[in-house]
């Protein structure tokens, strides 16, 4: 086979190899039972957390607008969606019209040439004030000053907390927690018997699951990924003291099961009120503040992500919505993007279900909105600040070669944070000791920033 | 009674009797039949598996378009001396071995049970079929969620009064939880076997066998199991080529954990693919695999097909 | 290959006289106490089934109590649920893709099978052999060809592309079936059949089939259950429009807090087809299975 370059060429023969199979098949054109009518189909793949449930929920607004429009949704937890997305954007697959990703892929994806420029859409797009959406969460999807996806809601990290228990308690909750603080209150918390757990954390596997708050925990406490020269840094001693912290955390004080337990499990936890506090995303509030859904709704108070050794322990991280260079309906498909992350569409989610499920921290106006600052009062501050203070180019407290709050901007993060959070994740079910997960770790870490060494 | 058939009787339709030319006529028209199956069998299953060896040798992360230069054997080098790829063939076999030898023996059992006549005996073979029919995905989530929770399992709370009743089965023991899922699905399977070798014993046999005065279980050794050799070889050979391939149940399961201590072949290299999406160090793995498994399945299917096989059909 | 058999086993006459009737072996009592032990068995082994369909008809609220809620009021939500819940046209996608697989296997299959059962290829057994292995071939090997080629020409999320590749899937096993019923059909009837001048094609239609019926369809059911329940290719090459019932349960997997009532209406809803059509034919999974044991 002759190594001709770039992936058409590469794959060619194989696309003979898929014509007898298409032959073969002696049908090539149905797609199968949902192949769509006369006008145009979007296949949508979307993350299943709540704001997106309601976005799919609130589509018969969309189509309503667009009639010649059909919406086709895959829906998936977050480690599947992200397998799927992945794959068929990077080699061509095409499936997609419409994908949700995040500021960890935007960027390389935008580099590599995968991804649609949104930003003459988005000038074109009259009413849509891309100006509005919050400064950090805009940039994080930029490349070279053009947006390549669009904000859907946007995060940080908080500490939500029951303020019932901690009165009952005689707890009370420092204004700017410290992680000791947190687990000495999570010690007194914790409840077995009751059946409330002191503290949720995730423990699932996946570099978006239980990574995101450990290495925002990482970076406070003063560890890194890797020193300037990309030598691995995970049996450092700081790396390793944070390991520590958190294996130690979630195993004595955290819920039962943790190393299966992802932010849809913890939040469905703390809603049902079986914990008492609870480190994760600021969009959390749409489902503990519905009280359709949660049964702690107006019970919670909020802190600010807990620190250790610097003034500032959350993350950065915004879900977005994106079109694939492959879809065949990018105008149709930026008509769906805009319909799910304008101000309209805020309002809409407010009117159906109320200012509490609406996606947050993607627009000032929606912080604005004196209807929502009634509604938020306890958690629009620390989120608006959260997402404000945090900073992808300097994350923790000594330089690093990579960017990034919660994860690495390469691409091979996608894989790394992978293993290592299964190693993490061994730790917090007892399967491995801290020491183990984080010596194989760091020999995957080492292979990685071997090759970072060597190209660069 | 002897198995060494010395003169094979010759099928009267075999062609050997014929006059050569006709026969060699004979035979391509014979011969076509099987083409069209053979033909697409290759094209769908030998085809790309040329393309994952071409894989194999390139170095190709889909992740950095970049990738995708020669790079030798640096693949297979890096795969067999992962430890977690090692690991993860050690737990293939465990899980393969233990599902279906356990499967085998409760299969046996229950084949036993029902291999009389009682009252609603259809009924319950009809009942304890359903395990193998109903999809595995939807077993594994089953068995995750209603069984294994450590809070509102139903197992926890039966296990309860022998102080189980906390065990975080799914965390604590993620390969015997897979493993038990797995035999309440192929157990059913392997008791279809035995049920239909145990109906096809002759009586005159068995009834031998009482005359002597054989008790109950020495007819169980000596005479029934013998017969059933065949059907258990089939059940462990049929078990085997399934079991060995699970992705779905460790996938809805355990997702290979925790860490990666109930992953299997398939599962791993799955997660190298398709979230590693190294495609040049997960087609190397491929390669290995398929290697390993003929090697295995050569010995394993050699020995069998001599005793599935009449010995006239294994001599041609 | 010498055939060094190395116990002595009863081979079954070519027809194997079945027991008529399992004989009682003891009185009463015991055969009662057996009755009833072999009932609890079976009960407690298929508890887990049983309680996924309780389950079902539960609310959520119900379906999460320590310890578990064994009396309650059924409800018909969780089905009114999943079945509104776009569910139907994963159950389209897997009614193409089994039926149309199945047919596929035995068009191609009932030749071949034919072929080898009278041994027209020197080596029988080699390509029984190579059918056989192909099955053992890890399909994870080849799932990134397969998804590179089914790319390159538009066939990514189209139900045909698992047709093929269950077709391909279930092959092997159905050849294999299919030859141990050719070998049972008395050889004097096709000899008898063809001296009268009928086409290959028509002896197996017209005297080879009625008598392989029952032997078809078990083959047909074992292929349509794998088919049924086929997940890995379902989930890697299909998104929206050819997913098919395994993939829809994908969407469970973290959910585990909230929706296990929900969880078991869709697993029951969609292990149902396969398993009503397991109970009605399990005389023949039971013939069909044991046929390549006998042959």
């Amino acid at each position: 086979m002759p190594r001709t370059k770039g992936r058409p060429g590469r794959f060619a023969a194989l696309g003979a190899l898929g014509a007898a199979v298409s032959l073969v098949s002696g049908c090539a054109g149905a797609g199968g039972v949902a192949a769509g009518g006369d006008g145009t189909t979007l296949v949508v793949a979307i993350v299943s957390n709540p704001q997106m449930e309601d976005a799919i929920s609130l589509r018969s607004d969309f189509e309503e607008e667009y009639p010649g429009i059909d919406l086709r949704f895959v829906t998936l937890p977050e480690n599947e969606a992200r397998a799927k997305i992945t794959t068929s954007i990077a080699t061509g697959g095409g499936e997609f019209d419409a994908v949700m990703i995040s500021n960890y892929e935007t960027r390389m994806w935008a580099e590599n040439g995968w991804l649609e420029n949104l930003q003459p859409h988005i000038d074109a797009t009259e009413g849509y004030d891309a100006g509005d959406f919050l400064q950090p969460i805009r940039e994080s999807l930029s490349y070279r000053g053009d947006m390549y996806s669009v904000p859907f809601y946007g995060e940080s990290s908080f500490l939500a907390y029951r303020k019932d228990l901690f009165d009952q308690a005689g707890l009370e909750m420092p204004a700017d927690p410290t992680w000791a603080e947190v687990a000495d209150l999570a010690a007194e918390l914790h409840d077995p018997e009751s059946g409330t757990a002191g503290i949720c954390l995730r423990g699932l596997p996946g570099w978006g699951e239980v990574l995101a708050p450990f290495n925002s925990m990482l970076n406070t406490f003063g560890g890194r990924w890797y020193d300037q020269q990309w030598n691995a840094q995970l049996t450092s001693p700081e790396f390793r003291r944070t390991a520590e912290f958190y294996v130690n955390l979630v195993r004595e004080h955290g819920q039962p099961g943790a190393a299966n337990s992802g932010f849809g499990d913890c939040l469905t936890r703390y809603s049902q009120g079986n914990t008492a506090m609870f480190y994760d995303a600021t969009a959390m509030v749409s489902t503990v503040e519905d009280p359709d859904s949660s049964k702690v709704a107006g019970k919670s108070g909020y802190a600010p992500a807990p620190v250790s050794e610097t003034d500032y322990g959350g993350w950065l991280y915004t879900w977005s919505l994106a079109i694939p260079e492959t879809s065949e309906h990018k105008d149709e498909a930026w008509r769906f993007l805009s319909w799910m992350t304008d101000k309209e569409y805020t309002e809409k989610v407010a009117e159906e279900y109320g200012w509490e499920r609406v996606p947050p921290g993607n627009r000032i106006s929606t912080f604005e909105n004196p209807q929502y600052q009634d509604v938020a009062s306890a958690y629009a501050e620390p989120m608006r600040e959260g997402i404000a203070d945090a900073d992808p180019k300097d994350p923790g407290m000594r330089p690093v070669p990579y960017t990034g709050v919660q994860f690495l901007a390469i691409p091979e993060f996608q894989d790394l944070g992978t293993r290592v959070s299964q190693q993490l994740s061994a730790a917090v079910a007892g399967q491995i000791s801290v020491d183990e997960a984080l010596e194989q770790s760091q020999q995957y870490a080492q292979s990685v920033g071997d090759s970072y060494k060597e190209t660069r | 009674m002897s198995a060494t058939a010395t003169a094979p009787a010759e099928r009267p339709a075999a062609p050997a009797r014929t006059p050569r030319a006709r026969r060699r006529a004979h035979g391509w028209s014979l011969r076509a039949p099987l083409l069209p199956a053979l033909i697409f069998t290759i094209l769908v299953t030998q085809l790309p598996f040329l393309f994952t060896i071409f894989y194999s040798l390139r170095s190709w992360n889909l992740l950095r378009p970049d990738s995708g230069t020669f790079a030798g054997l640096d693949n297979y080098a890096y795969v067999l001396t992962d430890a977690q790829f090692l690991g993860a063939a050690l737990n293939t076999v465990v899980i393969t071995a233990s599902c279906v030898l356990i499967s085998m023996a409760v299969g046996i059992g229950l084949a036993m049970l029902l291999d009389r006549k009682f009252l609603g005996r259809g009924v319950v073979r009809t009942l304890l079929i359903t395990p193998f029919l109903i999809i595995p995905v939807a077993t594994a989530l089953l068995w995750k969620t209603t069984m294994f929770d450590p809070v509102f399992g139903l197992l926890g709370f039966v296990l309860t009064p022998f102080g189980l009743g906390d065990v975080n089965w799914v965390s604590q023991y993620p390969v015997v939880s897979v493993v038990t899922a797995l035999v309440w699905q192929w157990s059913p399977f392997m008791m279809l076997l035995v049920l239909a070798g145990l109906q096809s014993q002759s009586r005159d046999v068995v009834e031998a066998g009482q005359v002597d005065g054989a008790n109950r279980w020495q007819m169980f050794t000596n005479v029934t199991l013998p017969h059933l050799r065949r059907y258990i070889e089939l059940g462990v050979l049929l078990g085997s080529i399934y079991v060995v391939n699970t992705f779905d149940t460790i996938y809805m399961m355990t997702q290979g954990g925790p860490g990666t201590a109930s992953s299997n072949l398939p599962f791993y290299i799955y997660q190298r693919t398709f979230l590693g999406f190294d495609i040049g160090q997960s087609a190397a793995m491929g390669v290995i695999v398929v290697i390993g498994t003929i090697v295995v399945a050569t010995l394993a299917l050699r020995l069998i097909f001599r005793t599935f096989m009449s010995d006239q059909e294994a001599k041609s | 290959m010498t055939a060094t058999a190395p116990a002595p086993r009863t081979r079954p006459a070519a027809v194997p006289t079945p027991r008529p009737a399992p004989r009682r072996r003891r009185g009463s009592v015991g055969g009662t106490a057996l009755t009833v032990l072999t009932w609890a068995i079976a009960l407690v082994f298929v508890s887990p089934a049983l309680w996924m369909v309780l389950t079902a008809f539960k609310t959520e609220g119900i379906a999460q109590t320590d310890p578990p809620t064994l009396l309650f009021q059924p409800t018909l939500d969780q089905f009114r649920n999943v079945v509104g819940a776009d569910f139907m046209p994963y159950v389209g996608n897997s009614l193409i893709a089994t039926l149309a697989s199945t047919a596929l296997v035995l068009v191609l299959g009932t030749p071949a099978a034919y072929a080898l059962s009278i041994r027209p290829v020197k080596r029988t057994k080699d390509v029984l052999f190579f059918f056989i292995s192909t099955k053992m071939l890890p399909l994870v090997a080849v799932v990134v060809p397969i998804y590179v080629a089914a790319a390159e020409v538009g066939m990514l999320d189209n139900i045909w592309t698992l047709v093929v590749l269950y077709t391909a899937m279930n092959l092997p096993i159905a050849v294999w079936m299919l030859r141990s019923f050719f070998l049972e059909v008395p050889a004097g009837v096709v000899e008898a059949a063809q001296m009268e001048g009928a086409s290959l094609p028509r002896v197996l239609w017209s005297v080879m089939l009625p008598i392989m019926a029952p032997g078809v369809a078990a083959t047909a059911l074992i292929c349509m259950i794998f088919s049924w329940n086929e997940f890995f290719f379902a989930v890697n090459l299909t998104a929206s429009q050819a997913a098919t019932v395994p993939v829809y349960l994908v969407g469970f997997i973290t959910s585990e807090g909230l929706y296990w009532a929900q969880l078991a209406a869709a697993a029951t809803l969609a292990s149902l087809p396969i398993v009503v059509i397991g109970w009605m034919a399990q005389r023949q999974l039971v013939r069909g299975l044991s046929m390549g044991a006998v042959k």
